[in-house]
């Protein structure tokens, strides 16, 4: 009797669940990971002019292949804080149309494209999974001078590829809890940042941006 | 701009601003120091980096159905949500504290709680509580303890207690261990917005079977 009941409740919510297609084999290693060559950073810039050809020229081509790499994470990321496959595939194709419409407000001095990805995600899960408002900081906006300096672009994406090689260096059971914290899962008192992540290169890159966007509002 | 702010928030809570998991009257605290503090609106925003992180390098990705770029671009073909006017900056109450009070000082709907003191709960989900509070200059707040986390930002005035003292940005973070008794500045009277996750307990003036009633 018992098996048999347990063998359907176990069964039970895999089967809502999407096949998770794995997005890479490889495992990780340390200054070895494919994914930090230098090509690939070159490709994560790149996706900031994706975005700036969306803003200036309403780009379809460059919003497809920005669809392609991030409806797939962002519908994942919903399905991990606990959506249902359906809603995440709803809410993943509303984050991206927001992407469209907001690409006159990314700010590549102050976020890579998946920070910002990342940020409207995470404010369509509060909205829709845990319905309640997002308050947000005053907007500083765009100075007069709009268009950022290019050296500053490319250090704050190369800061946040060494992030992100050093999330990936973390033992398993530390990377796993910064996941499970970001995907709503757990509480955050005892995570903080004991990590030793560089955060503080990026802190700085962004205060820097946010007193030239004061500075240019004054 | 924010120079002058000595008491800022801590790590554990700009992560969790960035995570998107705090209750929504955190979130409201968190927002409006932001707005007053460039330190820790980078920190933050550092936090979100590895929430972009977490985002890129999650194990597995789950496919969109077929179609779903189609459906996306009839989306956007909709047009963009009505954007919200911009706001003022350099008034007493940051932008999203305003979202809340609906206008500046002006608009709170202040309700006394005895001494000259009043207050104004601010309507967020009801895991936490978010009130604005008005100490008239040289008084004070009745003597109370917590049982769970309080969060104290001034405004405008000033506050001294036990700890220290707190002008305009300042975040004081009390816990159940704290018993203390915030006094304003007799120079100006005092603004602050208080969080709480849980009641307080006020050990004098106020009897324990109005604090349902009054919702502190
Ligand atoms: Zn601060």
């Amino acid at each position: 009797m018992f098996t048999e009941i347990d063998t359907v409740t176990l069964d039970d919510p895999a089967a809502d669940r999407p096949a998770l297609k794995p997005w890479r084999e490889k495992t990780r290693t340390r200054g070895k990971s494919v994914n930090s060559a230098n090509g690939n950073r070159e490709t994560r810039t790149e996706w900031v002019s994706h975005v700036r050809r969306i803003r200036d020229a309403q780009d379809q081509a460059a919003f497809a292949e920005l669809f392609q790499h991030f409806a797939p994470r962002i519908k994942a990321f919903l399905i991990k804080s606990g959506s249902d496959a359906a809603l995440a595939e709803e809410c993943a194709q509303e984050v991206m149309a927001t992407l469209w419409h907001k690409a006159h407000m990314f700010d590549p001095t102050r976020a890579t494209v998946a920070t910002w990805v990342f940020t409207i995600a995470r404010n369509k899960r509060i909205d829709v999974l845990r319905k309640q408002r997002r308050p947000e900081p005053e907007d500083l906006g765009w100075g007069p001078e709009a268009e950022p300096e290019q050296d500053d672009v490319v250090a704050l994406q190369q800061e946040t590829a060494q992030l992100r090689d050093a999330m990936a260096a973390l033992p398993a059971a530390q990377r796993e809890l910064i996941e499970k914290a970001y995907f709503g899962d757990l509480s955050h008192r005892e995570i903080a940042s004991q990590t030793g992540l560089p955060l503080g290169t990026i802190k700085s890159r962004i205060r820097l941006a946010l007193d030239r966007l004061r500075h240019a509002m004054n | 701009m924010s120079t002058e702010i000595k008491h800022h928030l801590t790590d554990d809570l700009l992560m969790a601003y960035a995570a998107g998991t705090l209750p929504e009257a955190f979130d409201l605290m968190v927002a409006t120091h932001l707005s007053l503090c460039d330190h820790c609106r980078a920190r933050a925003e550092s936090f979100e980096a590895v929430g972009g992180c977490v985002l890129q390098e999650q194990d597995g990705t789950a496919n969109m159905s077929d179609g779903s770029l189609a459906a996306t671009m009839a989306l956007i073909a909709k047009g963009a949500p009505i954007a919200k006017p911009v706001r003022a900056g350099c008034s007493v109450l940051p932008a999203p504290l305003q979202d809340y009070v609906g206008g500046d000082v002006n608009s709170i709907k202040w309700r006394s709680i005895g001494m000259g003191v009043k207050q104004a709960i601010l309507p967020t989900t009801s895991e936490a509580t978010a009130r604005l509070l008005f100490i008239p200059a040289g008084a004070a707040v009745p003597d109370h303890s917590h049982n769970g986390m309080e969060l104290t930002m001034v405004l405008q005035g000033a506050f001294s207690d036990e700890v220290d003292h707190f002008a305009r940005g300042d975040v004081e973070i009390a816990d159940e261990d704290l018993h203390h008794m915030p006094t304003a500045d007799f120079s100006e009277d005092c603004i602050c917005l208080a969080v709480t996750d849980a009641p307080l307990k006020f050990t004098k003036m106020m009897p324990r079977l109005f604090q349902p009633f009054l919702r502190i």
